[in-house]
């Protein structure tokens, strides 16, 4: 038998032993703390409830304003240390410019050219799925500058989907400085109002503030592996 | 181990690898305690990460609908398990991915192997993962001759340490700063001698030491936080950007994943991405989540593949009382606010899977028959707080219950009868229960025997108090004192006073048993004390 086949009988039948064998309570067995006695799952393996049953009594909707979810995203994204400036559309390309001055940056060929300014055009390279540049290349560009699919305010995450303004992933993550535009009417205001957006065989990262790590003696240190600095614009 | 078929479904075969302890628990946690340092990483980062979550989690008005869902969910994914991985396997091959199948962790290690043989590269870099430590994937290839490079800064301290991993969020939790720097100026070669202790710059040189790993690299290999069964995709959940550097990098990705982390739907995805992130580091939201469907032309690896593993898990689902074990997401809340594991730190449970979910998860996918995980069930006070913090509402003290009668049942069953597989000699245990039982149950021989307690009294000493008793008792006195027996059984006194007091008569009976309730509360406060005694003793153990 194959691997797979004797796997899958292994769970069949492992399922089908669970619902025959003698059903001793367990339920009964610890008792004393009043939180395990009223924490007690209801749920048997043998009884799955419908989704309807339990997708009701968790958040699946916020009720932000615009000006809510803004200021709910700024003030997630700085307390995880990103920089964050919130602009009208008609001043992001003057936003952009400020944050890429002097620097050598890669673009996502889908990037719209209008929030490029002119004088940038000198010290951008275009990149896309057909004409990737070379990982070396991009490890000695100070840059990146991308869009962004969806944000969720309540946790301060952006989310890339890889689309034609986001571009490969390779790009957002190799060189050190990320800015990343969110376009105000792209913020969800909770997690599953975020996901409800996704197509999740897109290719996804989800980004919640620069990378960190907080695994010497647990004190947090604000960039690791992917970009070390994480600037957010978000245009109204 | 071998089956013999009794007519009865057999039990699926056990799980092999880094699940094993190889000696006691009480042994090994006797000798962790010892360590002062250890203890006081421990206690910090413990209460650091405990209040972390508890503060995040009380953000969130829903979080008890949330725990229910999650439960729900992975309850669901469980009863449907055969379906979920068929559909993941067509989704994920649909979309350019090649699924491989393993029983345990030797054909998992071989299938690895052989994928990066076909690649020709000798060197791969290593996302965290729980599943690959569990089945020794980095010594096996070792072995072969292929080095596999552990990427998150922890992971990393501890294999340039030539170490293992005490927590499965924090590995080298058990460090400190100093001895971190030690461990970098002897194996990087391409560290500064004036490296200092500072978080910053340490994070800094495995920055450095792995850049040109990452940039290089045409393998990479990875656990799966998720499994989405409706479209195959895979999910990583991390924040140091080690995981994103290796899932889109390299041209090869090779996902390990056990057969439990399937979950049905993607919409499934809104509840786990909060109960997560919350529950483990307690932030929000981790800093970054990579999330792929098989091949995307022309982003990320184009050559990617996942094992899907069993290893011990089908042997866990068996267990109806205990197969909520496999709903575990890894999130190390059962760790943090457990008062066993806060005292003897993870090495204690001698597997990758160490604290409460540890000391079920080991014995189900060994089966608690394997002599080297029979202790763990114990390695516990019930105190619940695990139950509390699960996100996932995994009852562990009722679960470790229910292993510690199987355990019993295994050691101790009749030889007779049926369903007797009671291994070896009678245990102390099994004789002192014997006498019990030939003693309680005639009040001739209880007599009899507690005639002798003057004498055991008298040996107590004159404060009272057996500090050492021998044999199987002596697990009792090792943390706590037992009180020396009164000079008289209530038994005998009760008849002595009887006859003391005469034929009873009209409301005298009364009297007699209001005075005799009086002295019953006398002995019941004997016994209080005696009790007030043992609480001491709980107390020691739920501190």
């Amino acid at each position: 038998m194959s691997a797979r086949d004797e796997i899958l009988a292994r769970v069949r039948e492992a399922l089908g032993a669970g619902s025959v064998q003698g059903s001793r309570p367990v339920g009964a067995l610890v008792q004393g703390s009043p939180s395990v006695g009223s924490d007690r799952q209801e749920v048997t393996p043998e009884r799955a409830p419908e989704p309807s049953a339990y997708r009701t009594p968790y958040r699946t909707e916020s009720e932000m304003d615009e000006d809510g979810l803004v200021e709910l995203l700024v003030d997630r994204l700085e307390d995880y240390k990103a920089r964050v400036e919130v602009v009208a559309r008609g001043e992001l390309a003057g936003a952009i410019r400020k944050r890429l001055d002097g620097k050598r940056f890669v673009v996502p060929h889908g990037f719209p050219t209008e929030w490029l300014h002119p004088a940038l055009a000198d010290r951008a390279v275009t990149d896309s799925r057909e004409a990737p540049i070379a990982v070396e290349r991009l490890d000695a560009l100070d840059a990146v500058v991308t869009s962004s699919a969806v944000s969720i305010a309540e946790t301060g995450t952006i989310v890339l989907d890889g689309s034609p303004d986001q571009g490969r992933r390779a790009i957002s993550l190799v060189p050190d400085h990320h800015v990343c535009v969110v376009p105000v009417e792209t913020i969800a205001g909770i997690v599953p109002e975020g996901f409800a957006r996704l197509d999740v065989t897109r290719p996804l990262t989800l980004i919640s503030g620069p990378s960190a790590t907080s695994d010497i003696e647990l004190e947090r240190v604000e960039g690791v592996h992917g970009p070390r600095m994480l600037d957010v614009i978000i245009a109204r | 181990m071998t089956t013999v078929s009794l007519g009865i479904p057999s039990v699926p075969p056990r799980g092999f690898g880094n699940i094993s302890a190889v000696e006691p628990f009480p042994r090994a946690a006797h000798r962790e305690l010892g360590n002062a340092q250890l203890r006081a990483n421990l206690g910090h980062a413990t209460h650091t990460i405990r209040d972390k979550r508890l503060r995040v989690v009380s953000e969130l008005p829903d979080w008890e609908a949330l725990r229910d869902a999650g439960s729900a969910i992975k309850t669901e994914a469980m009863s449907r398990l055969p379906e979920l991985l068929t559909q993941f396997e067509e989704q994920f091959t649909a979309r350019g991915g090649t699924v491989h199948w393993a029983r345990d962790a030797a054909e998992a290690n071989r299938i690895v192997e052989g994928l990066i043989r076909q690649t020709g590269a000798s060197e791969v870099v290593k996302v965290k993962s729980m599943a690959t430590q569990e089945i020794g994937l980095n010594e096996y290839l070792e072995e072969r001759g292929i080095a596999a490079l552990e990427t998150d800064l922890a992971e990393l301290i501890v294999q340039l340490g030539h170490d293992k991993p005490s927590h499965i969020l924090v590995p080298a939790i058990h460090k400190n700063r100093t001895e971190i720097r030690d461990i970098f100026l002897a194996e990087m070669p391409d560290v500064a001698p004036s490296l200092t202790d500072e978080p910053r710059r340490l994070a800094m040189a495995a920055r450095a030491h792995l850049r040109r790993k990452f940039l290089s690299a045409k393998v990479a290999i990875s656990g799966a936080n998720f499994g989405i069964a409706e479209t195959g995709t895979l999910g990583v959940v991390e924040s140091e950007g080690n995981g994103r550097m290796c899932l889109t990098l390299p041209e090869t990705l090779i996902t390990v994943m056990g057969i439990e982390k399937v979950l049905p739907r993607a919409q499934d995805l809104e509840v786990f991405m909060q109960l997560l992130p919350r529950s483990s580091t307690g932030e929000r939201m981790n800093p970054y989540t990579s999330l792929w469907t098989g091949v995307t032309p022309g982003d990320g690896p184009q050559n990617v593949h996942v094992i899907l593993l069993d290893n011990g898990r089908t042997r866990a689902l068996a267990d109806r009382h205990g197969r909520s074990a496999l709903h575990c997401i890894r999130c190390s809340a059962c760790m943090n606010v457990c008062p066993v594991y806060e005292r003897t730190g993870g090495h204690a449970y001698g597997s990758t899977y160490p604290g409460p979910i540890g000391a079920i998860l080991s014995p189900l996918l060994t089966g608690v028959e394997a002599e080297e995980n029979s202790s763990l069930p114990y390695a516990s006070s019930l105190c619940g707080a695990c139950f509390d913090a699960c996100p996932v509402k995994i009852n562990i003290p009722e679960i470790l219950v229910h292993l510690r009668g199987e355990d019993v049942e295994a050691k101790h069953a009749p030889r007779s009868g049926s369903g007797g597989r009671r291994r070896g000699l009678p245990t102390q245990m099994d004789v002192a229960l014997g006498a019990a039982s030939w003693a309680l149950s005639s009040g001739d021989r209880l007599g009899l025997l507690e005639k002798g307690l003057p004498v055991a009294r008298a040996l107590a000493g004159r404060d009272g108090k057996f500090t050492r008793l021998p044999g199987l008792a002596a697990g009792w006195t090792q943390s706590r004192d037992a009180p020396a027996p009164p000079s008289e059984s209530f038994r005998s006194w009760w008849k002595k006073r009887e006859k003391a007091a005469g034929p009873a008569k009209g409301d005298g009976t009364t009297d007699g048993a209001a005075g005799g309730r009086a002295k019953g509360d006398g002995a019941t406060d004997g016994a209080a004390g005696g009790r007030a005694k043992g609480d001491g003793a709980t107390e020691g153990e739920a501190q």
